[in-house]
């Protein structure tokens, strides 16, 4: 790890009127980190994720990028091309429903193809191949390649979502509740892809989750929200076995025990 | 007889010729930019032309001789009643001859003569946007052109040579204009798409429902998008035309009864009438002399 962060956040605060989406929220993000937001619905994860990706424009405070020239980037100052740019090249957006991440109505191969293709790649034969070995990688069969995502299970959609992110190797991850409304065994084959995947690209991360033990296998880091304040953050492990905040006790007691 | 149907010259009215020629001064400038424009209702139905129509109006002088194609023909419904309609509201001359033609109203085709410095083509064009098949949203699309975000074109493309193994688009082929914008060159066949590279002649888009005109000025950069390994190709025929035997045109099907029977003819009946009259025969010409 550099001595540098990949990403600042300071003071994020996001209000939707009257109501608060997230506040005062600050943190750094390492290379090669990932960290996990954990809290109930509503608690303002995913605005805080929006707020981070550029997706959603922050009421207040700033997010800062480390870009692959080692510069540090206020995104907010960005033009709206370069923040576009950096979204298909250097970051990931895996969406909860792999619907609003791919493009049902074109094959897999096309699906993982885009990003190469809208960096200017024109060579058919190349795309190809790249495409049909990034599905392998991500463990879907190479004869699905001109399948449409239609065609796919949710956790096979959800992995191709994950392989058209990947593909322009990018440096930054973000994650919306990657594992929901996937059953138990698709989610644990799942998780030990991305667990992979992280470790091999030293990839960074920050997953919003309101599954534990997702945080716990996937996250080195772990901030906890309730009301849109973070209410609690530290090492993974520490804050699940020994939760210093009652609202985190709470929520690491409510974990169901088989 | 009454004078109460009156028109103005060449129908509409000057303040929205004037409207419409900003929009075209616009379009030219701007090779490939697809500009808005108030579009009007004219008296026939959307997707008969309103958009050409309204160009042509706008553009239309005393001076000018007027040729309307459909399809290449200018003998069919919609090439016939436009030209029907412009002699009636501006009087202007008329007539079949690509050569003679000063201002030339298509409907998907480009004529097969190639078309000279002074010339204007005017095409009908239905859905302006290359994008919009692959993105329904006019904000996004817009946004895409601005921002010369053009992967999903190449998305298309790709389908394309996955499931057939080759590009099968023959038609609104998609064109990069001056190294900048990408944009459909209406439905004519993708045959036609180097007639409009380096063109002599002035090229004006008009889609009237979609209130869209876009221009390529002439002696303009117009290349066919393709993959490097699958390059752009026209379509070829393997045989001659049947009437004319001009080969390197564009020739359409034609069923000669119910027992299969077909022969292929120029989709241009004027290029196909010119070279029948300077002798050019093909195998089912039919024969004058003959005849008698």
């Amino acid at each position: 790890m550099t001595d540098t962060p990949i990403l600042k956040a300071r003071d994020i605060s996001k209000f939707y009127g009257a109501r608060t989406g997230c506040r005062n929220v600050s943190f750094d993000l390492w290379p090669g980190e990932v960290l996990a937001i954990v809290g109930e619905s509503g608690s303002g994860k995913t605005t805080l994720l929006n707020c981070l990706a550029t997706r959603l424009m922050p009421t207040s405070g700033s997010v800062e990028y480390r870009m692959r020239d080692g510069q540090m980037r206020d995104l907010s100052r960005m033009s709206e091309a370069e923040r576009r740019f950096l979204m298909r090249t250097d970051w990931g957006f895996v969406h909860q429903n792999p619907a609003d991440g791919l493009r049902m109505a074109v094959s897999a191969g096309a699906n993982v193809g885009e990003r190469l293709m809208a960096v200017g790649e024109r060579h058919y034969g190349n795309i190809r191949d790249t495409a049909g070995d990034w599905l392998r990688r991500v463990e879907i069969s190479g004869d699905r390649i001109d399948d449409q995502p239609r065609a796919f299970s949710g956790g096979m959609r959800q992995r191709l979502q994950i392989a058209r992110n990947l593909v322009t190797s990018p440096r930054l991850i973000f994650m919306d509740e990657p594992t929901g409304g996937l059953d138990v065994s698709v989610q644990a084959r799942l998780l030990d892809l991305l667990r992979g995947l992280v470790q091999d690209l030293g990839l960074s991360a920050i997953i919003v989750t309101h599954d534990l033990a997702v945080a716990r296998l996937l996250s080195h880091r772990i901030m906890v929200m309730k009301d849109g304040l973070v209410i609690e953050q530290g090492l993974t492990d520490r804050v699940l076995d020994d939760p210093r905040e009652a609202y985190t006790q709470l929520l690491v007691s409510s974990i169901l025990q088989v | 007889m009454s004078d109460l149907a009156t028109y103005n010259f060449a129908y509409l009215d000057e303040q929205t010729k004037r409207m419409i020629r900003r929009a075209i001064l616009k379009a030219i400038a701007i090779p490939g930019y697809q500009v808005p424009f108030a579009s009007r209702e004219m008296p026939m139905p959307y997707g008969w032309g309103t958009g050409g129509v309204q160009v042509t109006a706008a553009i239309l002088g005393p001076d000018d001789v007027l040729k309307v194609i459909d399809q290449g023909a200018d003998d069919t419904t919609n090439a016939v009643s436009i030209r029907a309609f412009f002699q009636k509201v501006a009087n202007v001359a008329v007539t079949t001859r690509t050569r003679e033609a000063s201002i030339i109203q298509t409907r998907h085709r480009i004529p097969e003569e190639k078309l000279t410095a002074g010339q204007t083509l005017v095409y009908q064009v239905p859905i302006p946007e290359p994008l919009r098949f692959l993105e329904p949203r006019e904000t996004e699309t817009r946004k895409m052109h601005a921002l010369e975000e053009y992967g999903l074109m190449h998305v298309k493309l790709y389908e394309d040579i996955a499931r057939n193994g080759h590009i099968a688009t023959t038609y609104a082929y998609p064109v990069k204009v001056e190294g900048r914008y990408v944009m459909d060159p209406s439905p004519t066949p993708k045959f036609d798409n180097p007639k409009m590279h380096m063109s002599e002649a002035l090229q004006l888009f008009g889609a009237g429902r979609e209130k869209r005109i876009y221009a390529v000025p002439p002696h303009t950069e117009v290349v066919s998008l393709d993959f490097e390994d699958h390059p752009f190709e026209i379509q070829t025929f393997d045989k001659p035309c049947a009437l004319c035997g001009a080969e390197d045109v564009y020739l359409d099907e034609v069923v000669l009864d119910d027992k299969g029977g077909r022969m292929f003819v120029c989709s241009d009946t004027d290029h196909c009438e010119d070279r029948c009259a300077r002798g050019h025969r093909g195998h089912l010409a039919y024969d004058k002399e003959a005849a008698e």
